[in-house]
């Protein structure tokens, strides 16, 4: 009953209409788009055992590509494609979000359709293929008359997978950008709200079961030649579909979009800055989840309009820096670099959030660690965690140049877990976020670093080139800029990471806003 | 042989890739062959004599290795096979129907690739119904796969007839029908035959369906045409063969005549 009662299922319903009308307009798009590839290719292909087994062969080593992975990639493959459309006929268009989503999800879509099509076309007696040649059908009319209608029952079970296949993978779009129901399962993994995370896998499983019920009443229709099956299928998927889509488009599409990474600060900081602009009168929605390499691209890109990043991460990161400034410095030659590209850098939020080694106070006494030159004697015998992608950023190779670091071990971790993972002894130090509020609650000690080797990382506002000069946009920011320092932050986090009613960003961002003297 | 033959064989051969051998099977081995206008003609012999291979020469489902098919005074290469086979009708063993399309659907296959107009083959199908003795308001929107064997036979035979063709290629026609069946429609055929003024072609390997029903009889034995003419032109033919093949409907006529008194054969 508490459990049914729990705000935060009011919180996940709330976004359902534009998450699940979101994933079916991808899945939609991306079925859609493999059909019109696949069936052609199938009809080539079925008499030509080499083409044949060329393209089973390519379609099934898409299929073990890691659904993530083939989306991941296709964010920079049409970066580079649209800066060269731009290059050589003078437009461009967005890599972010439905197109790369639609494009990934397509071509992992093709093996079922292809495999079934070629079956099923190869299955048709050949009694009835001559018989068709016999009353005078040219090939092609024997194909659509005879051949395809045959066919259909299996190549329509090949449908039934893929539009499974589809549903599913779709979930792991939101990091690139695209909106489904995936939104519930990273931004809950994230921020360990598990009703999100139960929330998001019921609702795509529940959508997926629908879809295939419908295609598989559509299949058996066909393959009994029961037209009522077939017409009731064709309706339940009709109507699921307007259903879902009608919601989404209807919707007045939100002037200001607010980007968020995949943390938990940055899912409080969206909701906040959303909040701000809806107070200020203005349409405003958040895309969260996105990569970082994928978020700044997408601002510089207008497919975002504002977002926090941290000055170190773009320093080192984005534009590749290796020279340290100090802070002052720093944040104003980054300005300069940023307007370069037309994105303004609005101004700090008055805190920082910097990656930093981490262990439990007590065994850093014990062992006489206070900064990473004391560590890096003992390294050898400790292991060490960062998230997923802090062994590849430069700041690690800074630290291992710097201190001459070498662990024993080391893994990635889902950030949430880190701080459990160090306090518990799991691993010895952790390469945590100076924000974070579980620092203090566990009594763990952020080390020194004596040679800066680690940037400074203030939070910066970050305004998309179209919003230069945008002054309501501005002025509804203006009282975030400078006010949230880090012990607000911490506890912000630190609420954010708990699991109950309060936790969810949109309560956490509230709290923060009365915190910091809003009304 | 004041008219032309409707369809001529000159040397026709044909031969099959046999499997990965390099050598080729000889299906049809130089055949000579004139079917008359309004002739039916009956083509016997065991399953891979070439019996078939001749038939599907006719309308260019196959190609000939050498030799010429002549369809109606034209050689079937200078003619685009689909228009050939669009006046040709086509019955294959076991009805060959579409089991996706209803009765009418099936039957009305060829006239809509012509492009008959819709009314003309609403009628038409009607009356083909009637012609092959199926109640129309009862069959028309049915599925082949609900009709009885003898059913699907007779709406295969009204396919084959729908864009009305002078010339009728049937392959193993009524070879899968119970004994009752086949005799009644194989009767009923011979009707149709005549009353329409077809040219028949049916490849059979029942020797005493072809003695029942055709005029003439070529016998085919390994792609080669051993023997020819009418039934009681065969009976006199000194092919030991063919004195084989007729050995069976002999003494089922005798042992029928002893066993029904006042019946007679023939």
């Amino acid at each position: 009953m508490s459990f049914l009662a729990d705000p935060r299922w009011r919180d996940a319903a709330a976004h359902l209409p534009d998450y699940l009308g979101s994933h079916v307009q991808v899945s939609l798009a991306a079925l859609a788009l493999g059909l019109v590839i696949s069936l052609p290719l199938a009809i080539l292909a079925r008499n030509h055992a080499v083409i044949r087994g060329i393209l089973l062969g390519l379609a099934s080593v898409v299929q073990t590509v890691p659904g993530l992975a083939l989306l991941a990639l296709f964010y920079p493959l049409l970066l580079a494609i649209a800066s060269l459309t731009l290059r050589w006929f003078g437009f461009d268009f967005s890599a972010f979000g439905f197109l790369p989503a639609m494009l990934a999800l397509a071509l992992y879509s093709m093996l079922p359709v292809l495999r079934n099509t070629i079956t099923g076309l190869n299955g048709v007696d050949p009694a009835l293929l001559e018989a068709a040649q016999g009353v005078g059908m040219t090939p092609r009319q024997s194909l659509f008359t005879v051949e395809l209608p045959l066919a259909l029952p299996v190549i329509m079970a090949g449908i039934r997978t893929s539009a499974v296949w589809v549903i599913g993978t779709a979930t792991l779009s939101t990091p690139i950008g695209q909106t489904s129901l995936g939104n519930y399962i990273f931004a809950g993994l994230q921020t360990q709200n598990w009703v999100l995370v139960l929330f998001g896998c019921v609702a795509s499983a529940l959508l997926a079961l629908a879809v295939d019920q419908f295609l598989t009443l559509i299949e058996r229709g066909l393959r009994e030649r029961k037209r009522l099956h077939t017409m009731l299928g064709s309706v339940g998927i009709a109507v699921l579909v307007t259903a879902t889509l009608i919601p989404s488009m209807a919707r007045a599409p939100s002037t200001y979009v607010v980007g968020a990474k995949t943390f938990a600060e940055q899912y409080v900081l969206s909701a906040l800055i959303e909040q701000r602009l809806q107070a200020a009168g203005l349409q405003a929605s958040t895309r969260e989840g996105l990569g970082s390499s994928v978020i700044f691209q997408a601002l510089a890109a207008n497919n975002i309009d504002v977002y926090v990043d941290y000055s170190g991460t773009l320093w080192l990161n984005q534009f590749h820096r290796t020279d340290m400034p100090p802070r002052e410095r720093l944040l104003a030659e980054l300005k300069e670099i940023l307007a370069k590209q037309d994105v303004t850098l609005l101004g700090a939020l008055g805190f920082e959030n910097a990656y930093a080694l981490v262990m439990p106070r007590q065994r850093a006494d014990a062992l006489g660690i206070h900064s990473i030159t004391d560590l890096a004697a003992h390294a050898p015998m400790l292991s060490i965690a960062g998230d997923y992608e802090f062994f590849s950023r430069p700041e690690w190779s800074a630290l291992q140049k710097a201190y001459g670091l070498s662990f024993r071990r080391q893994r990635q971790m889902q950030p949430d877990f880190m701080y459990a993972a160090v306090a518990s002894g799991d691993v010895d130090v952790i390469a945590g976020y100076t924000s974070e509020g579980r620092i203090k609650e566990y009594d763990l000690e952020t080390l020194a670093d004596p040679k800066h080797a680690i940037p400074p990382y203030d939070a910066v506002l970050l305004l998309a080139p179209r919003r230069a000069h945008d002054a309501a946009l501005q002025e509804a920011l203006k009282p975030l800029l400078e006010r949230i320092d880090i012990a607000t932050m911490r506890e912000a986090n630190l609420r954010a990471s708990g699991s109950n009613a309060n936790s969810s960003p949109a309560a956490v961002a509230r709290w923060l806003w009365q915190r910091i003297g809003g009304q | 042989m004041a008219l032309a033959p409707l369809i001529a064989y000159a040397h026709v051969r044909k031969s099959f890739a046999n499997g990965h051998d390099a050598e080729r099977v000889a299906a049809v081995d130089d055949v000579s062959l004139d079917i008359a206008a309004g002739e039916f003609l009956a083509i016997v012999g065991a399953s891979g004599s070439g019996k078939s291979t001749l038939l599907r020469l006719a309308n260019r489902l196959l190609a000939p290795d050498s030799g010429r098919v002549m369809v109606e005074g034209e050689d079937v290469r200078d003619v685009d096979p689909v228009r050939l086979r669009r006046r040709m009708g086509y019955v294959f063993q076991s009805g060959g129907l579409f089991p996706h399309m209803r009765v009418a659907d099936n039957i009305a296959v060829t006239p809509r690739l012509l492009g008959w107009p819709a009314a003309e083959i609403a009628a038409r199908v009607d009356e083909l119904l009637e012609l092959v003795r199926l109640d129309c308001s009862l069959h028309r929107d049915r599925l082949p796969h609900e009709l009885s064997g003898g059913q699907q036979q007779r709406v295969g035979v009204a396919r084959a007839l729908a864009a009305r063709p002078r010339i009728m290629l049937m392959d193993e026609p009524f070879g899968a029908l119970d004994p009752l069946t086949r005799d009644t429609l194989g009767d009923e055929y011979r009707a149709l035959h005549r009353r329409l003024a077809l040219t028949t072609v049916m490849v059979t390997h029942d020797m005493t369906a072809a003695l029942l029903l055709a005029d003439r009889i070529a016998v085919m034995r390994a792609g080669r045409v051993v023997a020819q003419g009418q039934p009681a032109e065969l009976s006199n033919d000194n092919e030991p063969y063919v004195a084989e093949l007729l050995r069976t409907p002999r003494r089922q006529a005798e042992r029928l005549n002893a066993l029904l008194p006042g019946a007679s054969a023939g």
